[in-house]
């Protein structure tokens, strides 16, 4: 009787929760995205797309994603390997490399932007080192690579942390076993890598790469503190429309473009990554 | 043999990788540490130090910037929004977040693996971009521009999390202890209060204390949602263009703290999290 | 006094039926034991006399009171479980205690028990320590002890040796039906190992399939095995089968022997255990394949009728594989089965 409804009753709240601020905005900002005031259209869309600042971000969205996530997936992955055999230091050492992920976007941007700007630590250092002899202003629209370098950079060293944790969890569900055998059978240490670590780490893999491809396209805050709108992305115009022009239609519009290529990189992350039905650990 | 050559190689070439070995581990903590160290650096430094040039690699220790910080219009306020908003998010995706967990790792139910997909579901999209809908939302409501709406919000950030966590949690807990407890005369909730919530009561901390840092760190939503009643980081955000260095400096340090603090605290459950929340 | 009786008892997972219509009746302070391999039913059966699982029919009484509808609480069981369930959070004297605490007993009454079924467990030296800290034999006594504090009228048991290396396991079941005796509570124990279910039982309960095959004394369910199922379950080896055709007139023809039999219409299965047998004159001709010197006796497995036959014969034999060895039935102990039915016949 009330154990029969107990798990029903016990998901309820959040279910609720998910429904009203989850699941409804979609409705909402589908909707929204869709009409303009007199029913059903592409207006917002037509708007979005055509304006000149669309593609750019557009491109700087996908670029910043494609320079930044395979540098994360090797960096998580070596970082990984060198952890699981540790001996000495292993949870200090995991300390300090999983630092960055209580570190919001807007702090890594300031931190980076500390090296970055006029008077900071990357020109000093350049002068010490007497390379420059007076500051050179590095983040200007002059300079868009070294603009786009350091929001890498600072992408790089906030979000590896995240990938870092659920590999190194991933490995943890590795059987020592199986290295013990291949090693028997005679496998060096990276044919080991290869044939047992990485295909078993499949699942972590793609959890890590989903999460992170998805942050990709949410960044944010990290180019707002380093580029301001020198380099504009997907989601800074999603906040201009909202705010600057106060156009909640084409925000929402842009808000599902960014859904619709999240959506995408996850299915494709998904199947590339699949890992047969009885093939788990 | 390839394992028995390495076994027998020139001790100078093993030597040597475990030289490379141990710097390359050194180099990747530094890359961590030191625009961490940076940061600190400017923090602790006069505001006219901040905006000298070159600068100088080493804290001279002056509370200027963190004064200035402090006595800035609207940031303490700030602060203080941040700080109740962590909390509310915290409590709530715990209170909201937990039973479900519970559910999952107990019961066998209809539907099941249907709420399993919308858990996971919300880890595959932007978040922070339903916050633009349900800012009309709020509005309609009376719960725009205030505490408890943002941390509605963060909520749904982190009680996925919550969710996942707390079933692992539970799940390390075997049945046959609350089984045990229901023949030694124990309810299902006194079962509960008594043998699982003791044994569970660290993790959920921690789960609790992930919660706080997602809520704390926040900037999307933050920022559509509020007005007057700034967070910290909506505040930092929308003052990112006008706000002298030193300001920026102090405040990205005001939001490195707490959640280095939280995250050490953590760190025993962060993987055991991650590598259930996997499958 | 707490007779227990199960009434048409059946249970359902989804589209399989794990117990079908279980009828059992267990006598006050007896210690009857639920035998079978894994899967059969028999820890689904204890844990719906438990109450932690719900039969889908059926009913289920206790010292002659309906239980079926009953908390696990309320019903005047306690339980014994495969993995101890000891709690990791509460010493070993918390842990004892633990049922007598919810009852709201005094604290001098707690403590009194405690100590007096720790030392009844020999474990009045370890009443500070933590789960933990305890090895898998001491957390054993202590889930026993806990068990036994709360002077239960029925005492369950799963599978509560199956963790304990074979020593231990030895030494704590002679303990343990010691123990119960004294305790003079009735005394469910599902097992599948069974030489413990021999030597604890007063009664044996078969289980196959979700049925109980037979439910009698250890001796008989060994002698006189009800189903082909219970002759080969039990025994180590189990008993040996050969094709019997009738011969007319109660004879059978056995592996081309001509021996006495019930009278009935063939075919069946002629049945012997390995150890009813002897090197003899006459009797059934196998060939020696495998040879296994076990120290207290000699098992010889041959090739009979194209099948394995095994005998155990004495151990100053020499016996080579390859060996033609006449084997001589005892008379008194063959038994027959019909291979339809698979029920013994008389």
């Amino acid at each position: 009787m009330s154990a029969r409804y107990l798990p029903y009753i016990l998901i309820l709240p959040v279910t609720l929760f998910l429904c009203i601020f989850f699941l409804y905005p979609f409705v909402l900002v589908a909707q929204q995205a869709f009409s303009t005031g007199n029913g059903f259209t592409l207006d917002n869309f037509r708007n979005v797309t055509g304006h000149w600042k669309f593609p750019i971000s557009l491109k700087n969205t996908l670029l910043l994603a494609a320079a930044v996530v395979p540098v994360q997936v090797v960096l998580a992955l070596l970082m990984a390997t060198m952890v699981s055999r540790m001996k000495k230091g292993r949870d200090m050492v995991l300390y300090i490399w999983t630092i960055p992920l209580g570190i919001s976007d807007l702090a890594a941007g300031i931190i980076w932007l500390a090296i970055f700007e006029q008077s900071g630590f990357l020109n000093s250092m350049l002068s010490g080192l007497g390379v420059i002899d007076k500051p050179a202003n590095l983040l200007t629209y002059q300079n868009p690579w070294i603009v786009f370098v350091a929001i890498a950079l600072a992408e790089i060293w906030r979000a590896t942390a995240i990938m870092l944790v659920i590999l190194v969890a991933g490995i943890g569900l590795i059987p020592r076993e199986y290295y013990e055998a291949a090693e028997v059978f005679g496998a060096s240490p990276w044919k080991r890598f290869m044939r047992i670590t990485l295909p078993l780490l499949r699942p972590s893999l793609s959890t890590a790469l989903v999460i992170r491809v998805i942050l990709a396209f949410e960044v944010f805050a990290v180019v707002q503190a380093i580029g301001g709108t020198l380099f504009p992305v997907l989601m800074s115009e999603t906040f201009n429309y909202q705010f600057e022009l106060l156009n909640g239609g084409a925000a929402a519009a842009i808000a599902l473009i960014i859904l619709a290529i999240s959506i995408g990189f996850t299915v494709m992350i998904l199947r590339l990554l699949r890992v047969p039905k009885g093939a788990t650990i | 043999m390839t394992t028995v050559a390495t076994d027998v190689a020139p001790p100078d070439a093993r030597k040597a990788g475990r030289y490379v070995y141990g710097a390359a581990v050194f180099l990747l903590c530094a890359w961590v540490l030191v625009p961490l160290y940076f940061l600190l650096i400017n923090t602790l430094s006069s505001p006219e130090s901040v905006n000298t040039f070159p600068k100088a690699f080493i804290p001279e220790f002056d509370l200027g910037s963190l004064l200035f910080f402090a006595s800035f219009a609207g940031m303490l306020d700030a602060l203080k929004n941040s700080i109740l908003v962590a909390l509310l998010t915290m409590v709530l995706s715990i209170v909201v977040g937990a039973p479900a967990g519970y559910a999952l790792s107990r019961f066998e139910f209809r539907g099941k693996e249907l709420f399993r997909m919308l858990i996971l579901l919300t880890r595959a999209f932007p978040l922070p971009l339903l916050a633009l809908p349900l800012a009309v939302m709020f509005i309609r409501t009376g719960l725009d521009d205030t505490v408890i709406g943002l941390a509605m919000v963060h909520t749904t950030l982190a009680v996925p999390f919550a969710v996942l966590i707390t079933f692992s949690l539970f799940s390390g807990i075997p049945l046959e202890l609350e089984e045990a407890a229901w023949t030694l005369g124990c309810t299902r909730l006194t079962a509960f209060t008594k043998v699982v919530l003791p044994l569970i009561l660290p993790g959920i901390t921690a789960s609790a204390i992930f919660a706080f840092v997602i809520s704390w760190n926040e900037v999307f939503a933050a920022a559509v949602l509020t007005i007057e009643n700034r967070t910290l980081t909506a505040f930092l955000l929308t003052n990112l263009e006008t706000s002298p260095l030193h300001l920026k400096f102090a405040g990205g340090f005001i939001l490195v703290v707490p959640a280095l603090i939280f995250i050490f605290a953590v760190r025993k459950y962060l993987f055991a999290m991650w590598g259930i929340a996997n499958r | 006094m707490a007779e227990i009786q199960i009434k048409n008892v059946a249970k359902q997972f989804g589209e399989y039926q794990a117990l079908h219509d279980i009828n059992l009746t267990i006598a006050d302070q007896e210690f009857m034991v639920l035998l079978g391999a894994s899967g059969c039913g028999k820890s689904t059966l204890l844990r719906i006399i438990c109450g932690l699982e719900t039969a889908t029919t059926g009913e289920v009484w206790i010292g002659g009171r309906r239980v079926d509808h009953l908390a696990p609480k309320d019903r005047g069981i306690s339980m014994v479980f495969q993995n101890y369930a000891v709690f990791p959070h509460l010493t070993v004297f918390e842990n004892i205690g633990f049922g007598l605490r919810m009852q709201k007993m005094s604290n001098d009454e707690v403590k009194r028990r405690v100590e007096r079924t720790a030392t009844l467990m020999h474990i009045e030296q370890l009443l500070q320590r933590y789960s933990g800290e305890l090895s898998g034999g001491q957390r054993q006594r202590v889930a026993v002890a806990r068990a036994l504090a709360m002077e239960p009228d029925v005492i369950l048991m799963d599978e509560p040796l199956s963790n304990l290396d074979a020593l231990l396991r030895m030494e704590m079941r002679a303990e343990l039906k010691g123990v119960l005796a004294e305790s003079k509570t009735t005394a469910i124990y599902v097992t599948h190992d069974q030489v413990e279910a021999m030597s604890m039982a007063d009664r044996i309960s078969v289980m196959h399939e979700g049925k109980i095959v037979q439910a009698a004394s250890p001796i008989e369910v060994y002698r006189n095995p009800a189903a082909e199922f219970v002759a080969s379950f039990i025994g180590n080896p189990p008993m040996n089968f050969l094709n019997a055709t009738p011969a007319g007139d109660g004879k059978w023809s056995v592996a081309g022997n001509v021996v006495d039999g019930p009278r009935a219409n063939g075919p069946l299965q002629f049945a012997i255990r390995p150890e009813d047998m002897q090197l003899s004159d006459a009797g059934l001709t196998a060939t020696a394949k495998v040879v296994e010197p076990l120290g207290a006796h000699l098992l010889v497995t041959c090739e009979l009728d194209g099948k394995m036959f095994r005998a155990v014969l004495d151990s100053d034999l020499t016996v080579n594989p390859g060996d033609a060895l006449t084997l001589a039935p005892q008379a008194d102990r063959v038994r027959w089965f019909d291979p339809g039915t698979t029920l013994a016949v008389a």
